[in-house]
């Protein structure tokens, strides 16, 4: 399981890395999803990784009985997941907004900030 | 007890929400104000509480540390809030004329007390994973702030900022997740303790580079730093001054926290690396800043390399070395907020920050000019302004322990600071105006020269308190390095007395 895990982490990181490294931003933005759903699978598969023994506490007992999965890494998940969602929507209306001001979507066109010596003039 | 450590906290963001109620009105900006009044005096009696007691701390809804969410302050989170409130303070005043209607309506009295709830927020938090949360808390304001406006280059500066720091986010996520599988712990007191057991020591020193990585983007070190000046120049000069003062040191808070406490396992591996990181970060950031020819690039390159020696105090690890390093911290949010705030005044008055095209404010506002003299030629370390000090605390330690390439570097790149400030003070202020224009002071309203030149004079005021008795600031420095050092108090505290 934990060895399945890890393959998918490195496929994503992988597949992230070679969307981020494209100059349009608009791809950068699709690997930064994938990237931070990667994150979040380092952080479930760190909690160690129970398979059918979700964390629930039987009627009348005082506490969970037997092994069960690890609830603390899904909280820090799910926290992660609703921080991630709301920077890509930021980050997602910023490209929309840079296509509209900007005219493109290409990281090397984008000189306006820091202008190229030559293009002063 | 309680009530010490979460008011700064929660008073940010009571105001946030009263000011976006009222951004249509008058009355938001001046909820800012008082806002942060009251939030300067509550961290001062976080800080007479801190000095009393040592270290305190409180559990966040009852549940027992290393369990449930720990608020902690000792000297150096004290200090960090107390500045935190002075800087937005100032910067609040300021952006009464500032801030024009439009970015009022949009809501930028609301972010910035958000912003600051997250800067403090992460100074006070004892969970790792909570200060990944106050992180996120600050990011998405500050996103909003820098393109608050639209304008084609807030937008371009933008994308750079926003793509960058979510990288480094994500960095700092995986690497609580690893750290987490490591020790079982969020609480970095309960962290810093567990982290000596952990068998495997070589991944810690892995994970240990991916948090200086992660830390290493938002403080902007070599070689990281390329979004910030990217991006500095572009907003409103109010927010670009609390970006300036605050936003990177945070970072640099993060990463003293860190690696003084938990990650203090292999110092002579990480802290060497952090010590090339330091040279080389206070080498490119001055020499960027002498080939910019306009006040704001110009600072914020400079930002990048005064970064460079908080991190030099850091790498070196001895306790005359953080008490430099926790100094320079405190007098560098005071300058650098300082001469953002007064590059604004000179865009007002002369028309520009590119030197250019401006000139002449020597001679018709001579209050100005000096006004700009005391932080710019603090920055530069000129005797006896609070950068001398600063400067000559870490050179002394790095001298101490015969580190005299480093010794060497910071003296060289002080000499470089003093070239590009008299450049800005021989372009701007010496020099006539291009266009013959007298860009006196006395074109503001009075009331816009008020909100502008009171807090900028409050400033310049505290850069030379520190300069002229900075004897009570490095002791007190020295008391927080050494806490730095010797975390048992800190760990004691947080656990509850079961170290």
């Amino acid at each position: 399981m934990e060895a399945l895990i890890a393959i998918t982490i490195g496929v994503l990181v992988a597949t992230s890395v070679y969307l981020m490294l494209a100059r349009n931003v608009l791809r950068f933005i699709f690997g930064l999803v994938l990237i931070s759903n990667a994150a979040n699978l380092i952080i479930f598969a760190s909690g160690r990784l129970t398979v059918g023994a979700p964390p629930l506490i039987p009627v009348g007992a005082d506490g969970p009985v037997g092994d069960v999965a690890n609830a603390l890494p899904q909280a820090l998940v799910l926290t992660a997941i609703v921080i991630g969602f709301g920077l890509f929507a930021f980050a997602l209306v910023l490209m929309f907004r840079a296509y509209s001001t900007l005219g493109t979507l290409y990281s090397d066109d984008m000189r306006i900030a820091e202008p190229r010596t030559e293009d002063k003039t | 007890m309680t009530w010490t450590l979460a008011t700064p906290l929660v008073l940010p963001f009571l105001t946030a929400v009263l000011a976006f109620l009222a951004r249509y009105g008058t009355t938001g900006r001046w909820f800012s104000v008082a806002g942060n009044a009251v939030l300067l005096a509550a961290s001062i009696l976080l800080m007479a509480r801190v000095l009393d007691q040592g270290v305190i701390a409180t559990q966040m809804g009852g549940w027992a540390a290393p369990f449930g969410i720990t608020l902690v302050a000792d000297y150096l989170s004290a200090v960090m809030v107390i500045i935190t409130a002075i800087t937005a303070l100032a910067v609040s005043v300021y952006a009464l004329t500032d801030i024009d209607v439009r970015k009022e309506q949009l809501g930028y009295h609301a972010l910035f007390n958000i912003l600051i709830g997250g800067v403090v927020g992460a100074f006070l938090t004892g969970d790792l994973f909570n200060l990944y949360v106050w992180f996120e808390v600050m990011l998405i304001s500050s996103f909003g702030l820098l393109i608050l406006g639209g304008n084609k280059d807030q937008i371009d500066g933008g994308i750079k900022y926003v793509t960058l720091n979510l990288i480094s986010t994500i960095l700092f996520l995986s690497g609580i997740g690893l750290l987490y599988g490591m020790t079982g712990t969020l609480n970095m007191a309960d962290m810093a303790r567990a982290i000596d057991s952990v068998e495997n020591q070589g991944l810690v020193t892995v994970v240990a580079m991916m948090f200086m990585v992660a830390f290493g983007v938002k403080a902007a070190v070599f070689p990281l730093f390329f979004w910030l000046p990217a991006a500095y120049h572009t907003p409103a000069f109010s927010v670009s001054a609390v970006f300036a003062g605050l936003l990177t040191k945070v970072g640099v808070y993060a990463l003293i926290r860190m690696f003084t406490l938990v990650f203090d396992g292999d110092v002579g591996f990480t802290h060497q690396i952090l010590l090339w990181v330091a040279a080389l970060t206070m080498i490119t950031g001055v020499l960027g800043a002498a080939a910019q020819n306009d006040i704001r690039k110009i600072l914020s390159f400079h930002i990048v390399s005064q970064i460079g020696y908080m991190i030099m105090g850091l790498a070196l690890f001895t306790p005359l070395a953080l008490a430099g390093a926790v100094f320079y911290l405190v007098h560098h949010i005071v300058v650098k907020a300082n001469l953002f705030l007064i590059a604004g005044v000179a865009e007002r008055t002369a028309g520009s920050t590119d030197l250019n095209r401006i000139g002449g404010l020597y001679k018709s506002a001579p209050l100005l000019a000096v006004l700009f003299f005391i932080p710019a030629f603090s920055l530069a370390g000129f005797p006896p302004l609070s950068g001398f000090w600063a400067k000559y605390v870490l050179v002394a330690a790095a001298i101490e322990i015969q580190g005299w390439i480093i010794a060497a570097v910071a003296l060289l790149v002080g000499l470089l600071t003093i070239f590009s400030m008299t450049k800005i003070w021989a372009e701007a202020f010496w020099k006539p105006h291009p266009e013959g224009a007298d860009p006196a002071l006395s074109q503001l309203t009075p009331q816009a020269r008020r909100h502008l030149l009171i807090p900028i004079a409050a400033l310049a005021a505290m850069t030379l308190v520190i300069g002229f008795s900075p004897d009570p600031f490095v002791t007190f420095a020295k008391d927080a390095a050494a806490q730095l050092l010797d975390p048992t108090a800190y760990i004691t505290t947080v656990l509850g007395g079961e170290a």
